[in-house]
């Protein structure tokens, strides 16, 4: 019944609901980051890295705590409702599944030769699957280490998965990084493609209502 | 507001506004004229506008983040656990000296004279009658080796020892089902913490670091210890506490840092 649904509600690639979670987020992760810079500065982790000011939210400590704890909600509510809805939609196991490592390496060879085609942007690669479900599963990670971070007491089993109070913060630190070098080559690549931008905005090429498409596995090349 | 409350609050000054000033500069008032306050308001209203660019500057978007501050608050006070105890450390682990920490620098801590020292006491207490240091010290004391963790991100482990706060509440007949324990300092430094963890087993009333009375710049001669609580909300050099069911506010929460900082 779910897919039935779903068949009907994606008749674009990025379906409304979709773009409004995709945009949201984008604020959200942004306010987090230039936030939490602005926190890291307090007390750095590392001494040579020290993020400037113009590079950060929130003017004082206390304004970018502010932001950070005000965007934690947004990104977490928005999180929830973005995970049911590619559960539910069946979105996760069309666009996202299934991952094999032939198909990543093929598609890394052809990438490193410049064959890689991007005329059909309604079915993912191999590499672009594993970089979708590795950040989503790496943001489920921030969220768990900033809890970690916040509650070390009251949530003191959880913390101890982290090791100690400062193992938290590494790891809090270090999803950031992986955040931001997911953000550098996400956009990054579509600039080089602009109109998955489009996509994101507009919705996108039309995608077969009747789920067909889902059946197949997505070539990694497929234009070619 | 010129009226006194029938249980005066330490909190406020004891001296009401002093009403000659009002008196003396009479002319003066009477020349600024409702025109220039408007003026000046517009210059001010230009001025807000050219910080444009820094959104943070925005009053509106400054108050909505602190409702969402207030709504952690709530969040943070649900996810309280009152019996749960914060992880505890051997004698081994102990740094010394502890790490300071206050609004000001190390160097310029004015210490409290010990013997001529008093708390204070104030609001919802049945027995308002002020402590010595001799006093406070023949109470039950105990000891708890506990992480300090600052707002700021770094940490250390202590070993604090001291009265338990519920034990001395119960002894000064405080209302335990009030809202906010208030706290204030010898360096003008306030604080408040929620019921709750007032009522904590690890919440003390230090006046020993590492065995050794707490020495000046660490809140000697006596200061609050909570394991559950952010380093700020652990007031130094206490010399008047309240319980009180109005807001109390503190030093940095009302500069914007969150009230209730629960770690």
């Amino acid at each position: 019944m779910a897919r039935s649904r779903a068949a009907v509600r994606s008749q674009r690639l990025h379906p409304l609901t979709l773009r409004i979670m995709h945009w949201i987020n984008a604020v959200a992760i942004l306010l987090m980051i230039l936030s939490g810079w602005k926190i890291y500065n307090d007390e750095v982790l590392f001494g040579w890295l020290h993020f400037p000011d113009w590079m950060t939210i929130g003017g004082e400590a206390q304004g970018a705590l502010q932001w950070h704890f005000f965007a934690m909600w947004l990104l977490m509510a928005n999180g929830v409702c973005y995970v049911a809805y590619g559960v539910w939609t069946g979105r996760f196991r069309r666009q996202l599944a299934p991952i094999r490592l032939p198909d990543v390496l093929s598609t890394l060879r052809d990438a490193l030769r410049f064959r890689l085609s991007h005329d059909d942007i309604t079915h993912y690669n191999a590499v672009q699957k594993l970089l979708y479900v590795g950040i989503i599963a790496i943001i489920v990670v921030q969220v768990l280490s900033g809890w970690a971070v916040w509650k070390p007491i009251q949530l003191s089993e959880l913390a101890a998965l982290f090791g100690s109070f400062q193992g938290a913060r590494l790891i809090h630190f270090l999803g950031m990084a992986a955040i931001v070098g997911f953000l550098l080559i996400h956009v990054a690549l579509a600039l080089m493609v602009p109109k998955t931008i489009g996509a994101m905005i507009t919705g996108g090429p039309p995608v077969d209502p009747s789920g067909a498409s889902s059946a197949e596995p997505s070539p990694p090349h497929a234009a070619e | 507001m010129s009226v006194r409350s029938p249980s005066p609050s330490v909190f406020r000054p004891t001296t009401g506004v002093d009403q000659s000033i009002l008196e003396n500069n009479k002319a003066l008032m009477a020349e600024i004229g409702r025109r220039r306050i408007l003026r000046g308001s517009l210059s001010l209203g230009a001025l807000t506008m050219l910080t444009g660019c820094d959104v943070t500057s925005d009053s509106a978007v400054q108050s909505a983040l602190r409702m969402v501050s207030t709504f952690n608050d709530r969040v943070q006070a649900l996810l309280f656990r009152p019996n749960h105890l914060a992880p505890t450390f051997s004698a081994a682990e102990v740094v010394k000296p502890p790490r300071f920490n206050a609004y000001y620098d190390v160097n310029d801590v004015s210490p409290v004279d010990g013997a001529t020292w008093k708390l204070e006491l104030a609001g919802l207490i049945d027995d308002k009658r002020q402590w010595n240091a001799r006093q406070i010290a023949e109470l039950p004391e105990q000891e708890w080796i506990i992480r300090h963790v600052c707002v700021e991100g770094w940490d250390y482990i202590g070993q604090w020892s001291g009265v338990n706060l519920r034990l001395f509440l119960e002894r000064i007949g405080a209302d335990l089902k009030a809202r906010y324990v208030a706290f204030r300092c010898a360096d003008d430094y306030t604080g408040s913490i929620d019921m709750a963890t007032a009522l904590h087993p690890q919440t003390i009333l230090a006046t020993k670091y590492a065995g050794q009375p707490i020495t000046d710049p660490f809140g000697f001669p006596l200061r609050l210890r909570t394991a559950t609580k952010l380093g700020f909300k652990n007031p130094k050099w206490i010399t008047a506490i309240e319980v009180t069911n109005r807001y109390p506010g503190g030093y940095w929460e009302d500069r914007g840092f969150n009230w209730f900082s629960g770690i």
